[in-house]
């Protein structure tokens, strides 16, 4: 039996539907991600889970009994909020041992355990100073061992990263997977980063406008989007237009209008139809000009524009049809911002493996 | 231009830069003014509760014919009798009670005004101020008439339920201000966290309000404690505060020298339960307490 079970929960402010019909659930010990763009509903969703919404239809189950009428103080479901929301006139320890309190657990059994979550999120010699006197990693800790100590069920995290600068984030993040699986607690984390999504998950509901779009795990939702809205969302993608020229079950032949046939891997699709083709820029192989075809696929296109980022360049190749592609490649060589100048005639081409048929 | 500060630590307004100029010319016209009219004016009390009454009002120059005049008569005359310790525990009890009733009342006002619609608060605060716009006597003559069939008129519940009527607006104002500024997100963690609402109001709500209790407090107790028209508009002739003590001195009894005694002893009093409440209050204003 799953942890938590939502079935066909929908939840409207006004004209807006915020949650449209969701169905999910959530294994136990899961670190379960919602990412979507902002607006998408998945705070929405996130406050029906701990009580601050209920459901105009649907139902949600906890341990197969429902929440239907459970206030958000009686449900095992804890929550690090975007703030933090820490209560400025308690110190460290007592902000973390406020939910020990709530469930009146005894002096003794509240000392022990503020002591381990101390520990746990590195803040032991924290413990009296006040949430103003810290730094925006340690309120952070400080929010996630508050969440955690009284071992909820459920710990949910409303972008808890979004505060914090970009250097900070990867380590925090870094130390939240770390968390989760020490703890063993269910987590589910919301962001709008896909990236954080991507990192931090065993699984992804990919949100849109109130509705899931996909759920599977990052490699999936990375390398198999269902659709283009995910694949536009999820990382940086090419999308070309195609028509099926050939649905066969070894093989897909799409063209490309004025470029020519792509070869990819078999997939639902109906001869004739149109659709696009997803390729992600670190999958395309950028091949001098002239070289002889080695890969299923490879066109021939001019370098139009390329941005340096240090580990890697991105070059922009323009095919012949006008379609531009994005091409990553990898900076070995020390000292030199790119290997090709704007104009430069190549071939730009991909394996049969790399990329994916979407239906329109 | 400010300094760069570790972008950790909150900025500190204080801190910012300025020329020395800049702030000398900002401050100078509030600096004069508190010396000319407050400083000054306790200094010349503090004089005056050491000289003699004149025979006519005012007082006995310091130095007559070349003999100094100063003395504590004044001071031994307060300790010499229990009348006056009385009536100024008894201000101090009325002031204490005022500001209780006031903090009863205005709280869960201001907790509505502020918990309303944004865009009623405005309005609901306009009300609460509504009354400053009629004349404060005739306020309190209403009261009069309002606590006439009663059998209140002329005893100590006159005398409080009109000073809690006049200072309620002072307690409302600053527990609004404060409450209007708190962050639901911390009630929404509370509750999350396991806290029902009794327990979010004690713990969370409660605490986090204790400065605008504090300011309203002391905004209500202080004047109180020399108001002397409602004691004597409302109150009977043995319901006398203060206020009332000190005026009599002045206008009626001509004794400039108790007058400033009473007056000083009664800033004494107040400075040191000032000091004692902020003393009570550090660990709640965010000390390291």
């Amino acid at each position: 039996m799953a942890l938590l079970e939502i079935r066909h929960v929908s939840r409207r402010f006004g004209d807006l539907k915020a949650v449209d019909d969701v169905c999910l659930s959530i294994e136990a010990g899961e670190f379960f991600t919602l990412v979507g763009p902002s607006g998408c509903g998945k705070t929405t969703l996130l406050r029906l889970i701990a009580g601050f919404e209920e459901p105009d239809t649907g139902e949600l189950l906890l341990d197969g009994q429902t929440l239907a009428g459970v206030l958000p103080e009686q449900r095992p479901v804890h929550t690090v909020f975007q703030s933090y929301a820490l209560f400025p006139h308690m110190t460290v320890a007592e902000n973390i041992a406020f939910p020990l309190q709530m469930a009146g657990r005894s002096p003794d059994e509240i000392r022990h355990r503020l002591q381990d979550a101390l520990d746990l999120v590195h803040l032991a010699d924290k413990a009296r100073q006040l949430p103003h006197q810290l730094s925006g990693g340690q309120k952070q800790r400080v929010a996630l061992a508050r969440g955690l100590i009284n071992k909820p069920r459920l710990l949910l995290l409303d972008e808890p990263l979004a505060a914090l600068d970009a250097k900070l984030r990867e380590q925090i993040t870094a130390e939240l997977i770390a968390l989760q699986r020490e703890v063993g607690i269910t987590f589910i984390f919301v962001t709008h980063s896909q990236q954080e999504a991507l990192a931090v998950s065993h699984r992804i509901a990919v949100m849109n406008a109130g509705h899931i779009e996909q759920v599977d795990a990052p490699e999936q939702v990375y390398g198999y989007p269902r659709n283009r809205f995910v694949a536009d969302f999820i990382g940086t993608v090419n999308l070309l237009p195609v028509e099926v020229r050939e649905a066969g079950n070894d093989r897909l032949r799409l063209l490309v209008a004025g470029v020519g046939e792509i070869v990819s891997m078999p997939a639902a699709a109906r001869t004739g139809e149109r659709g696009a083709f997803a390729v992600r820029p670190e999958q395309l192989d950028i091949i001098a000009d002239g070289e002889r075809p080695r890969l299923d696929n490879q066109f021939k296109g001019t370098v139009q524009d390329h941005l340096y980022l240090g580990d890697v360049t991105i070059y922009k190749i323009a095919l012949p049809n006008g379609a531009v592609l994005e091409a990553m490649r990898a900076n070995a060589a020390p000292g030199r911002a790119r290997f090709l100048e704007r104009g430069e005639p190549v071939q730009v081409g991909w394996r049969r493996q790399a990329g994916v048929y979407l239906r329109d | 231009m400010t300094e760069s500060q570790p972008s950790n630590r909150p900025r500190d307004p204080a801190q910012t830069r300025r020329a020395p100029l800049t702030r000398w010319l900002v401050s100078l016209p509030p600096t004069l003014f508190l010396l000319t009219f407050f400083l000054a004016p306790a200094l010349l009390m503090v004089g005056a509760s050491l000289q003699q009454p004149g025979d006519f009002g005012g007082l006995v120059p310091a130095l007559e014919n070349g003999r100094l005049t100063l003395s504590l008569d004044t001071y031994r005359f307060f300790f010499s009798d229990w009348i006056y310790a009385e009536i100024f525990l008894r201000s101090f009890l009325v002031a204490a009670a005022t500001t209780l009733l006031c903090l009863l009342l205005a709280y869960p006002l201001a907790w509505l005004i502020a918990r309303s619609h944004r865009r009623h608060r405005d309005l609901l605060v306009l009300l609460v101020l509504l009354p400053f716009a009629s004349n404060f006597l005739i306020r309190i003559y209403a009261w009069i008439i309002l606590l006439g069939p009663f059998d209140l008129l002329y005893t100590p519940w006159a005398v409080i339920t009109g000073m809690v009527y006049v200072h309620l607006p002072f307690m409302i104002l600053p527990l609004y201000t404060n409450l209007e500024q708190h962050d639901p997100a911390l009630l929404e963690a509370a509750q999350d966290l396991g806290a029902g609402a009794a327990t979010r109001f004690w713990r969370i709500t409660l605490p986090l309000s204790l400065p605008g209790i504090w300011s309203g407090s002391a905004l209500v107790f202080i004047p109180v404690l020399g108001m002397f028209a409602i004691p004597e508009l409302l109150g009977g002739t043995r319901d006398i505060l203060i206020g009332n003590l000190i005026k009599e001195q002045f206008l009626d009894n001509r004794d400039w020298p108790l007058g400033s005694t009473l007056s000083l002893l009664l800033t004494v009093g107040v400075l040191l339960l000032a000091g004692l409440a902020a003393r009570a209050a550090r660990p709640w204003r965010g000390g390291t307490a």
